[in-house]
């Protein structure tokens, strides 16, 4: 997923003195074990495949939910533009599947849109909405994380690595089992989840482990970053008027100053 | 304002005459503006216009993220959330207001390097110097306690490990720490205090900026030469300067608008690389993250302060890193009265170039072990980094003015300009070009 812009822009950041040195050093441990798996957001062109956000909150729904939430995230929020951007009528569905509590009426109803998805149902299970935001899969090299510069932070990817990557060894430790993963590099309490066909897609996609961890994680980066596409279509239009800018500076400063460096004009 | 013989602004027409008679402000602008400046000023001259714009930035930014955050430890981390999904173009201001930090970081350090290289807190700008070490220090706290108000793991755990630090203090110690706290700890008295000042601070800073900038208007800028503008008469400074308007404010913008590309491209299409995932945990106290590590922009200092690993005599391990860590910028506050060279320029000190640019290096060094873990081999590196930073500032630079043969300086600004655009350069005339 090495981008040539990404990599073109940010190399003049390095150039400020933004970063720390040691650019030669080896790459560090840690990170081989996250999959840089690529994905259609990534680079300044990139933008979310709602095919895939559909799938991956179907994946969450039917499997992640049991234990986990999404506490940050408003039902209406999957008919956003930029985001799973389902029908309204189907996202008004969706949410009246859930029951929530209203305290004004004392007693569950069905949820609407302007309801949030819930804390984690089992107390010990992150909130997953920002997760692709609180984790960084790539590092190096040397700690420096210049590597991000290039491949992102590798957010999603360490969650797609985590859900691919338990070996099978599992160890009971204090009465409760912990099950070894080479994402999280060591044993954690979530136990492996994905298996094939664990979801039959509405869209037809074979649903293989591998296919339904980019999916969910995928979902996952937009659930942290639900205006992602604005940013990068901002930070575009800002890069493109600022250039302008600037070489229109640039001459203006030259024909200023020619006069008293004894240049032609 | 300034000491550099030039035109003063004259009131010609009647409103012009009525306000000026009664504030004289608009002669205060104007002579602002077109102070006379060195005209051989290089590319690290344009750092102050930087900072200028990042204190706007953040003052405009963070004003307006006032306005939907909650400083209160069950709903700061929320809101900061509510900020980045359902404000309008809240996204925007929080990443322009994070990432403007780090802008505004990258400006002061590039700007006080600039000062150490040319000599630029040399007398008669000892007082610039300060004011601007000054700034400096409030910068640092400001962007500590804006640092703990999103309440993220990292704001939370940064925040206990620094306000610790005074605890080591011996016998008034952790009273100066529960009074910093609010408390025994981290928790709702110590966010809602760090938010009043992290809102009270940079218009300090603002006022500071205004001192700044009085005090060398009244000194007339340093140059890369470190040779005074001729003051003998209007004439002979004309030659050696040029008006800041229209000259200087075009390259400095120009400059700035180069910078602001890629500070929309960090902005725009990678808003987190500069930050710690972590932060995107809410704070929880009863969880240590694996390895507690501040804003980069803290790590140089961050390393000398876990640098003293040992006890001094009386002072422990814990006090000695504090001690280290405050010192190593008390000792550029002094920096004026340890540098014993004649010569203000770095250009001209064929020795002193050496140890400065190691010392540009071990600032590195230093910002990379910071980010580490604390063991072998960053803490003996830390170490040796530590020495040399104390040692750059305690002994090489007073023994060096002693002892450096410096080169020739050019006579006059106006020569040097000459030797580097040629004899066809012009002498004065300060007329902008049709």
């Amino acid at each position: 997923m090495g981008n040539m812009i990404k990599n073109t822009v940010f190399s003049g950041l390095a150039a400020l003195g933004l970063l720390v040195g040691g650019q030669a050093l080896a790459a560090g441990d840690g990170e081989a074990h996250v999959t840089d798996y690529s994905f259609s957001f990534e680079g300044p062109f990139g933008s979310y495949d709602q095919a895939q956000l559909q799938r991956g909150l179907q994946v969450y729904t039917e499997v992640c939910a049991a234990c986990h939430g999404l506490k940050f995230l408003n039902y209406r929020n999957l008919s956003d533009e930029g985001g799973p951007a389902m029908e309204e009528a189907q996202m008004r569905a969706y949410a009246a599947q859930f029951e929530v509590f209203d305290p004004e009426l004392d007693d569950f109803r069905p949820a609407t849109p302007t309801d949030k998805f819930g804390e984690s149902a089992l107390s010990n299970a992150p909130d997953l909405t920002l997760m692709a935001k609180a984790r960084a899969g790539f590092h190096g090299p040397a700690g420096t994380g210049i590597n991000q510069l290039v491949r992102g932070m590798g957010g999603p990817e360490y969650i797609a690595s985590m859900l691919l990557g338990f070996t099978g060894h599992e160890e009971e430790q204090a009465g409760v089992v912990l099950y070894e993963n080479t994402a999280y590099g060591g044993l954690m309490a979530m136990n492996p989840v994905l298996m094939p066909d664990l979801v039959e897609y509405e869209d037809g996609t074979p649903a293989t482990e591998e296919q339904m961890a980019k999916d969910v994680s995928a979902f996952l980066m937009w659930t942290a970053e639900p205006k992602m596409m604005n940013r990068k279509a901002g930070g575009l239009t800002a890069v493109l008027f600022l250039t302008i800018l600037t070489v229109l500076l640039y001459f203006t400063n030259k024909k200023l100053w020619a006069p008293h460096k004894g240049k032609d004009h | 304002m300034s000491g550099i013989p030039h035109d003063h602004y004259e009131p010609k027409t009647a409103p012009e005459k009525w306000v000026e008679s009664r504030l004289p402000i608009i002669g205060l602008v104007v002579s602002t503006l077109t102070i006379p400046t060195p005209k051989n000023l290089n590319w690290m001259w344009i750092w102050g216009i930087v900072l200028t714009f990042c204190l706007a930035l953040q003052i405009i930014t963070g004003i307006t993220l006032v306005m939907h955050y909650t400083p209160d430890t069950t709903l700061a981390f929320s809101s900061v959330e509510h900020i980045m999904r359902d404000v309008n173009g809240g996204w925007a201001l929080r990443y322009l207001h994070m990432n403007g930090a780090s802008l505004f970081f990258i400006a002061v350090y590039a700007h006080i390097f600039r000062g150490l290289y040319y000599g630029s807190y040399k007398a008669p700008r000892e007082i610039t110097w300060i004011i601007g070490m000054l700034i400096f220090l409030l910068m640092m706290a400001t962007g500590f306690m804006g640092y703990v108000l999103p309440w993220g793991q990292m704001s939370f755990w940064g925040a206990t490990v620094i306000t610790g630090l005074f605890g080591a203090i011996p016998l008034v110690g952790e009273s100066i720490q529960t009074w910093l706290l609010g408390g025994p700890a981290v928790d709702n008295a110590t966010l809602t205090r760090f938010f009043s000042l992290h809102y009270l601070l940079p218009f300090v800073i603002a006022a500071l900026v205004a001192v700044h900038i009085w005090a060398f208007h009244t000194t007339g800028n340093n140059n890369p030469t470190g040779v005074e503008v001729r003051r003998t008469s209007k004439a002979d400074a004309a030659k050696d300067t040029l008006p800041f308007w229209p000259y200087f404010v075009i390259k400095d913008l120009f400059a700035l608008m180069l910078i602001l590309v890629i500070f929309a491209a960090l902005v725009g299409f990678m808003p987190n690389f500069l930050g710690h995932p972590d932060n995107y945990i809410e704070a929880n106290a009863l969880q240590t993250p694996a390895h507690i590590v501040p804003e980069w922009y803290f790590l140089p200092f961050y390393a000398m302060l876990r640098a003293i690993t040992f006890d001094i005599l009386f002072i422990n391990s814990k006090l000695g890193g504090v001690i280290a860590m405050f010192g190593s910028i008390i000792v550029m506050f002094l920096v004026p009265w340890l540098d014993t060279s004649r010569v203000r320029s770095g250009r001209y000190r064929p020795r002193f170039k050496v140890w400065f640019w190691i010392l540009v290096f071990d600032f590195f060094l230093l910002m990379w072990c910071g980010a580490m873990p604390a063991e072998q081999p960053f803490v003996i590196i830390s170490q040796i980094g530590t020495l040399y930073w104390f040692s750059y500032f305690l002994i090489i630079l007073p023994l060096l003015g002693l002892f450096e043969r410096p080169l020739e300086q050019p006579e006059t600004i106006e020569a040097d300009f000459k030797a580097h655009y040629g004899e066809k350069a012009s002498s004065g005339a300060a007329t902008p070009a049709e």
